[in-house]
């Protein structure tokens, strides 16, 4: 969390605690507040404050975003086109509200498959879903060029721009854009989606005074994100710093631990996202390894995810999804910290590929 | 342990890693692939999700060559049920070891 999400949230609690759709005094003061947050997100994402919806939380912008557009265009078709590397809550998405889901591959590094993609949106289409950029394995889309398939095809185009708000510009190319507060360091508990005026939506719910967020959305909450993304956009010297880190990561992991592959897009990335996947390593092991020695990653390994399902980002990719590692770096990071962890890792590599009798393969 | 055996048949190695969960599937099929001569066929048997993606993986990395993968016909040889929705369904995969040399 972003200090400055705190210090706007306890402030916002003072003055907007009330409901903004009361029109007491309490009630006026909240909904001030809450206009200022929509005014101040729509300039920070190049939208108009029309345009700028808060929901409950990004799965719920995304779930929100995929069911009204398709719906809104149900007599054009009912065929959603996505990535094969979305958000679960878009693929979930996806399934209930299409008729007929197709599914655009990636290639080795995670990036679409843009000729694939160009064919697939067709009239006929609903709605396509395309990320910024991949919040797993921080590769960026080609979103520019997969817009203008979409727009000269006349189908809405939803970007998926929770991994990238706040740490790359996500540029003009989207018809409906998620961003996900919580990512640059805002509070939980509100998404925003930002839909441009030209696009019809027709709200799946029962009817209620604000159809994106039924019962209205957290005012503290909303204020938090709109000022922690301005403070994290201001201070962009800090966020691309990371990227040097990450280089260093990829770099290190590749020289220094025996059968990994780094994977993701080596430039075209995210600055603060870096994924490995070691062969023979039990992924769940060496969390534990990691966090025994003071380190905080994340992994797509199956046998780390409640489902027994590997990561499907890793796997659409054709990456080895055991053994899988993926850290993201917050902005107060150091290098002493990544140098820290580069000088661990092999070890603890090492340590788990020995418990498993994998050393001498 | 789960079985390494030779298919007496065609002269190829059998591994069966159905059971077992990632990464076991892939260091079973390692191992056989580190004791079998270049060029060898390897049979490998899992019902593991994640072996569906990291024994082509293993291979790619291997310089191995997968030849096929398709369901395992249920021991008895009855077909049984084909939806697969009561039981986990079992997978073969062949894989060609590479011909360059003895890389595990």
């Amino acid at each position: 969390m972003h200090p400055v999400a705190q210090e706007a949230f306890l402030a916002a609690l003072e003055q907007g605690w009330a409901d903004p759709r009361r029109l007491h005094a309490e009630g006026r003061r909240a909904r001030l507040l809450l206009d200022g947050a929509r005014e101040a997100l729509a300039e920070l994402l190049g939208a108009r404050t029309e345009e700028i919806h808060l929901t409950a939380g990004h799965t719920a912008s995304l779930h929100a975003a995929v069911a009204a557009v398709a719906r809104a265009r149900r007599r054009v078709g009912g065929r959603v086109v996505v990535s094969a590397v979305e958000r679960a809550a878009v693929l979930a998405a996806a399934a209930l509200a299409g008729d007929e889901v197709v599914t655009v591959p990636v290639d080795r590094t995670g990036r679409l498959d843009l000729r694939a993609w160009q064919n697939a949106v067709g009239p006929d289409v609903a709605l396509a879903a395309l990320q910024h950029a991949n919040g797993e394995v921080g590769t960026l889309q080609p979103v520019a060029a997969a817009f203008e398939a979409t727009a000269r095809a006349g189908v809405p185009l939803l970007v998926d721009a929770g991994a990238s708000v706040g740490h790359v510009d996500v540029g003009p190319h989207w018809d409906v854009l998620a961003a996900d507060p919580s990512d640059w360091g805002g509070i939980a508990g509100v998404g925003v989606l930002a839909v441009r005026s030209r696009v019809r939506t027709t709200p799946t719910g029962p009817e209620d005074e604000d159809p994106w967020a039924p019962g209205g959305v957290s005012v503290p909450a909303a204020v938090a994100a709109a000022a922690s993304l301005r403070a994290v956009l201001a201070d962009r010297a800090r966020s691309e710093a990371r990227r040097a880190l990450v280089d260093r990561i990829r770099e290190q992991v590749a020289q220094t631990v025996r059968d990994v592959e780094v994977v993701g897009d080596p430039v075209e990335r995210l600055p603060h996202v870096v994924t490995f996947s070691c062969l023979y390593v039990d992924g769940e092991a060496l969390l534990g390894e990691l966090d025994r020695l003071g380190f905080a990653v994340g992994s797509g390994s199956a046998c780390t995810s409640s489902s027994l399902q590997p990561s499907h980002v890793l796997a659409a990719m054709g990456v080895l999804t055991h053994g899988n590692v993926r850290i993201a770096l917050p902005s107060t990071v150091t290098a002493d910290d990544v140098e820290a962890f580069c000088a661990v890792l092999p070890q603890a590599v090492a340590e788990v590929r020995r418990m498993a009798g994998a050393t001498d393969l | 342990m789960n079985g390494q055996g030779v298919d007496g048949s065609t002269g190829s190695t059998l591994v069966d890693a159905r059971g077992l969960r990632c990464p076991a599937p892939v260091i079973a099929l390692a191992r056989a692939a580190r004791d079998a001569a270049p060029g060898t066929v390897l049979i490998v048997w899992w019902t593991d999700p994640a072996a569906r993606h990291d024994i082509p993986a293993w291979a790619r990395m291997r310089g191995h060559k997968v030849l096929v993968t398709e369901p395992l016909a249920p021991e008895g040889g009855d077909g049984g049920d084909d939806d697969g929705r009561a039981y986990v369904t079992a997978y073969v995969t062949r894989v060609r070891t590479a011909s360059g040399g003895a890389a595990g």
